[in-house]
């Protein structure tokens, strides 16, 4: 039973992993942007909720809400103002300036919030559990960050392939140069991918400072482990990058429940194995 | 009188005036100036390499290109960037069709439709005129044979209900019978007062549905008339240069 809670656990906290990978899929996917600041994003995102909460005094899952929206609003400038800037044959300055914004966020951060490590207290609901059975039960906090992250893909899935929005970003990403014949302004609509990107940036980061401690320098953690979630899934395909965040959530776990130190290299191994033994991931993208 | 910024009713379609395009170091463009009224379909003639596609790529602004002038209906365009272009009523086929893979056929004729530009053509219109591709709506678009790729890549530019069409080597790499086809619907096509400029390698097809052709060679219009009027000896030494 101890291995199954293991188990169950890693599933749920997948899903976290799954929000991580998500928006940089969609950065990905849609502009061949690299975005190595992401991880540092979703840190900076946490410090604007924890801002946002010192103000208000609202609930750390309630705050996702005020800061989302926020954080779609500044993905947008950010795209607008700097990365279309980069974006061009070569994919080598859209990674330097990522790169750069990286060590300026994180160092930002330091700078104002210094290394102190800090959570967000969300109340009752983070000790909150649904018993299952003998000596497993499932925490209601981890189970809603699941069923966020099933809902935001299972939203993402639904915009690209059915919406007017969806068919831009595709089509856009396809082949821009044809794409802005048909009327679509390339810059505008990866301002709206960005935004996208950040919104469930936002969400990520909030459930991240929610379930353990945070402090400025943890980003590029976050980053590998999205990076392995899409990787693992397969590159393009948004429902593969759930699966890839679960398989490392799991991988993680039963590492964890083998020596606690193993729980990180567990990952690792698993992600470098799937690699080794699939390099398209495991559902890539099925093209024509 | 005229008002300011309404266009002339008389105005041309589109003025080109002393065109130059470079690429890098190399100028692919000289002084190329063409005229294009309403209602007129236009074959661009030449050899590989003669400037053809740099000519309409120009026109859409894909190619950074300079012009004493540019103007579709009186108002100057060459500072319209690309997006823009398609708002204005002009749409290009693009050399190699470059339909959409991720998008389905309807997909990608939606694309091309999206400004929702007001006009005669709609996925029903199209279906019409390519009834094959109402069968292959909900196929990727890259599942088809090249002709009915082609059919999906001229729709896709006309659900923008253009006034002017450019179509960029039409034939190119299709079956002479699907090549047919396609120029069979031509006059569906310009029967609706659009324009169209076809860009053709292979001239018979192009000279027998135009009212105006211009020849093109190292980036040069060596040659401009209407076919009736123009001998083959005529042609074909503006086409070769010999």
């Amino acid at each position: 039973m101890v291995w199954v809670n293991a188990i169950v656990q890693g599933v749920l906290v997948g899903g976290l992993y799954a929000l991580f990978a998500a928006g940089l899929s969609l950065i990905f996917g849609v502009m061949r942007l690299v975005n190595i600041a992401h991880g540092d994003l979703i840190v900076l995102a946490a410090y604007a909720a924890m801002i946002c909460i010192g103000f208000t005094g609202m609930n750390p899952l309630l705050a996702i809400f005020l800061v989302a929206p926020l954080a779609a609003l500044c993905g947008y400038a950010l795209q607008r103002i700097l990365f279309n800037r980069t974006l061009g044959a070569d994919i080598l300055p859209p990674l330097l300036v990522t790169f750069g914004l990286s060590v300026i966020i994180q160092n930002g951060l330091l700078q104002v919030f210094t290394a102190d490590s800090r959570k967000l207290n969300a109340g009752a609901i983070e000790t909150a559990s649904i018993p299952i059975a003998q000596g497993l039960s499932i925490g209601v906090l981890p189970l809603l960050m699941f069923v966020t992250a099933v809902a935001i893909i299972w939203g993402l899935q639904l915009l690209f392939y059915s919406t007017a929005m969806g068919r831009a970003l595709r089509a856009t990403s396809d082949d821009q140069e044809v794409a802005r014949l048909m009327g679509y302004d390339n810059r505008h609509i990866y301002g709206l991918a960005m935004a996208l990107s950040l919104g469930i940036v936002a969400i990520a980061g909030v459930f991240l400072a929610v379930r353990a401690n945070f402090d400025p320098s943890i980003g590029p953690q976050r980053l590998i482990f999205g990076f392995e979630a899409v990787i693992i899934g397969g590159l393009g395909n948004i429902w593969g990058t759930l699966i890839g965040g679960v398989i490392l959530g799991v991988a993680q776990a039963i590492g964890a429940m083998i020596d606690p130190g193993w729980q990180l290299l567990a990952g690792h191994l698993v992600f470098l194995a799937i690699l080794a033994w699939r390099p398209q991931g495991l559902f890539p993208k099925v093209d024509g | 009188m005229v008002l300011k910024g309404r266009p002339m009713a008389d105005a041309p379609l589109l003025v080109i005036e002393q065109l130059n395009a470079h690429y890098g170091a190399f100028q692919a463009l000289f002084d190329v100036s063409m005229r294009i009224e309403q209602g007129e379909v236009i074959a661009v003639i030449g050899a590989n390499s003669a400037g053809k596609s740099t000519l309409m790529r120009s026109i859409v602004r894909l190619v950074q290109s300079k012009s004493k002038s540019m103007r579709l209906r009186g108002d100057e365009i060459s500072d319209v960037p690309a997006h823009g272009i398609a708002a204005r009523g002009v749409s290009l086929v693009p050399e190699g069709r470059r339909l959409f893979p991720s998008l389905s056929v309807e997909e990608n004729l939606l694309a091309g439709g999206q400004l929702k530009r007001k006009g005669p053509w709609s996925l029903e219109t199209v279906y019409k005129l390519f009834p094959v591709l109402r069968e292959r709506r909900n196929q990727k678009s890259t599942s088809l044979s090249g002709g009915q790729q082609q059919m999906v890549a001229i729709s896709r530019a006309l659900m923008n209900n253009p006034d002017l069409l450019l179509i960029d080597e039409l034939s190119l790499g299709l079956a002479p019978v699907v090549i047919k086809d396609i120029y069979a619907a031509m006059p569906d096509i310009v029967g609706q007062g659009t324009s169209a400029v076809i860009v053709e390698q292979d001239t018979s097809q192009a000279l027998a549905v135009a009212n105006r052709v211009y020849c093109l060679r190292g980036g040069r219009v060596t040659l401009e008339g209407k076919p009736s009027e123009l001998t083959r000896a005529a042609i074909s030494s503006a086409y070769f240069g010999v």
